[in-house]
């Protein structure tokens, strides 16, 4: 079984767009969302739920105040500045349970929060699992963890040769969370000067844990010389740059009527990614 | 008055409205503070000389061998699972590790002391009437929260202070938005735009943070995220069409204040509804 994750650096490069192409492209293969933060793909998709879990994120703390005698021990303790006159801010709280563990009348009980949820699901393109992570909460990572480990055991059990995976943008705990141990990262990138710089932060992190490195530039055209200055800082760092995809009005069209954009047309986008991936599927081919 | 510039998804515009509402706003003291640390891009549009670098620091346990039992009271208070006990040997994971202290504090033998450990870096810069501060996290770190706190800590209420938030609803861009006096939700016209512009809401109404839509590239897409507005009475405080001049500026790393006349009295005006929605 081999893994193969979607990211960007930057949000709205088009990772899901590529993503999306992808799971109509491929065969024998279960799909991820690990943008977990902002999950985009089941719009491209339509998942049938067949199951739902829930995911509870760290406890967090909360005094009870007619136990409370005002010590003042938690808030000298809490290194979130989340207590104040005896009371958690929830928000602020990292759910380190610090202040729970110190409390010398035992004030401060430590609650669950409402849950995140997992699914795997059924599409017209395979098995599929996604999150929906509970809006202002944290952990994305643990819930990117939890999402591919479900990956993985359909792969198992069903026989599948690939996991495909939609990575969140940037470069923190739920992008790490999505690189390690996978085979092949696609880097989708766009020719500007923001997306250049977060391309070259993004390539920083897939070389810190030595994954095998793919590029593509999305909108190329929209300033060539940026898409060559891409190009140019990618030879520069012994990687290649295997697809340039053309600003398509077709590609937004597509989205707006639930479409991905290779089923729905045959344009001049749809062309081009067809052929990024035949290269990424030779490229994980190679892999024993 | 402190605004925020945030969007649910990435690459609908927070970059170009953050950074262009603060040219527009000429003759005031400013600060733009740039919160995306994982990728932070205003500087590009900037070009701020000489930044001032100060690193961000979050605690780091060692412990010491000679006094450490190997009980695992360090292993159990810590709720990030940064610490493990191999043959009564403790190991600590740096990345996991979110400082909290406790490890250090419940150590019965006194074993764990605390050192510290560079996780990423405030920059500081002035532009004319700008001050501009932002912050980056070093690549392979995990946590950019610490790195945002620190570029906040930075804040003077005095000024006008813009700030641009970090994509997504989760720990970095609430961290990014919290105690802001508004936040400018920047969005566009397609199901994924309108699908993270629900969480966006969601987050911000359980933060009880004031808010109004922008609407970038609004006449490309459909009309769903307007539908939303209307329905859920949000206010859309500007709307601003595709145009190929914004994208090849942006692209270039060039502000579309001072590079494409019109938009001074749109930005300024928009910073004048702005205040009036603060002051209610």
């Amino acid at each position: 079984m081999k893994e193969l994750a979607i990211v960007s650096g930057k949000g709205g490069t088009g990772k899901t767009t590529v993503t999306g192409a992808f799971a109509a492209l491929s065969r024998n293969k279960v799909l991820a969302d690990c943008d977990v933060d902002a999950a985009d793909l089941h719009l491209l998709l339509n998942p049938r739920i067949k199951e739902k879990t829930e995911f509870y994120s760290l406890k967090k703390a909360q005094i009870v105040r007619e136990e409370c005698r005002e010590c003042g021990l938690c808030e000298t303790l809490c290194r979130f500045d989340a207590i104040n006159s005896y009371t958690v801010d929830a928000v602020s709280c990292e759910g380190c349970a610090v202040c729970y563990h110190a409390c010398p009348s035992g004030a401060i009980k430590m609650l669950d929060r409402i849950p995140g949820h997992w699914f795997i699901s059924e599409t017209r393109y395979g098995p599929m699992v996604h999150a929906r992570l509970k809006v202002a909460e944290e952990n994305s990572g643990k819930l990117v963890a939890k999402v591919r480990e479900k990956a993985r055991e359909i792969a198992e059990k069903e026989n599948l040769d690939y996991i495909i995976i939609d990575g969140p943008p940037g470069i923190g705990c739920p992008v790490i969370s999505t690189l390690t141990g996978v085979n092949v990262v696609l880097i989708v990138t766009e020719p500007t000067m923001s997306g250049l710089h977060d391309m070259e932060r993004i390539i920083g992190l897939t070389r810190h844990f030595n994954i095998k490195t793919l590029i593509c530039v999305n909108k190329y055209d929209l300033n060539l010389q940026n898409t060559e200055k891409i190009e140019e800082y990618c030879r520069g760092h012994g990687l290649e740059v295997i697809g340039r995809i053309p600003f398509d009005r077709e590609v937004v069209d597509a989205l707006v009527h639930g479409k991905i954009a290779v089923e729905h047309s045959e344009g001049r986008a749809a062309k081009e990614i067809q052929k990024i991936w035949e290269r990424v599927f030779v490229e994980l081919e190679k892999l024993s | 008055m402190i605004i925020s510039v945030a969007s649910g998804k990435g690459g609908t515009g927070k970059t170009t409205i953050a950074v262009n509402l603060a040219l527009s706003l000429k003759g005031r003291q400013l600060q733009l503070v740039d919160c995306d640390v994982e990728e932070p891009n205003d500087h590009i549009f900037i070009k701020p000389k000489k930044l001032k670098k100060e690193p961000v620091y979050i605690p780091l346990p060692q412990v010491d061998d000679r006094k450490c039992t190997g009980c695992g009271r360090c292993r159990d208070i810590c709720q990030f699972n940064a610490i493990t006990l191999l043959n009564k040997n403790v190991l600590i994971f740096q990345e996991l590790c979110h400082g909290c202290g406790g490890c250090a504090y419940f150590c019965p033998q006194k074993a764990i002391s605390e050192t510290k450990r560079e996780i990423g870096v405030v920059e500081m810069g002035r532009q004319g009437n700008l001050d501009f501060i932002q912050g980056r996290l070093n690549i392979g770190e995990a946590l950019s929260p610490p790195v945002i706190r620190a570029v906040k800590d930075k804040i003077d209420r005095s000024k006008t202070v813009i700030i641009d938030a970090p994509p997504g609803t989760s720990c970095p861009v609430i961290e990014a938005v919290k105690n802001t006096d508004f936040c400018v939700m920047v969005t566009e016209p397609t199901p994924f735009g309108l699908n993270d512009l629900i969480l966006c809401v969601e987050m911000l109404r359980e933060l009880k943070i004031n808010f109004g839509v922008i609407i970038n590239r609004s006449d490309i897409g459909d009309s769903g995220v307007e539908d939303y507005c209307r329905r859920e009475e949000i206010p859309v405080i500007l709307r601003i069409p595709f145009d190929r001049k914004i994208a090849s500026l942006y692209s270039r790393g060039l502000p579309i204040i001072g590079n494409l006349s019109g938009y001074d009295d749109i930005f300024s005006d928009l910073y004048n509804k702005i205040e009036g929605m603060v002051a209610g």
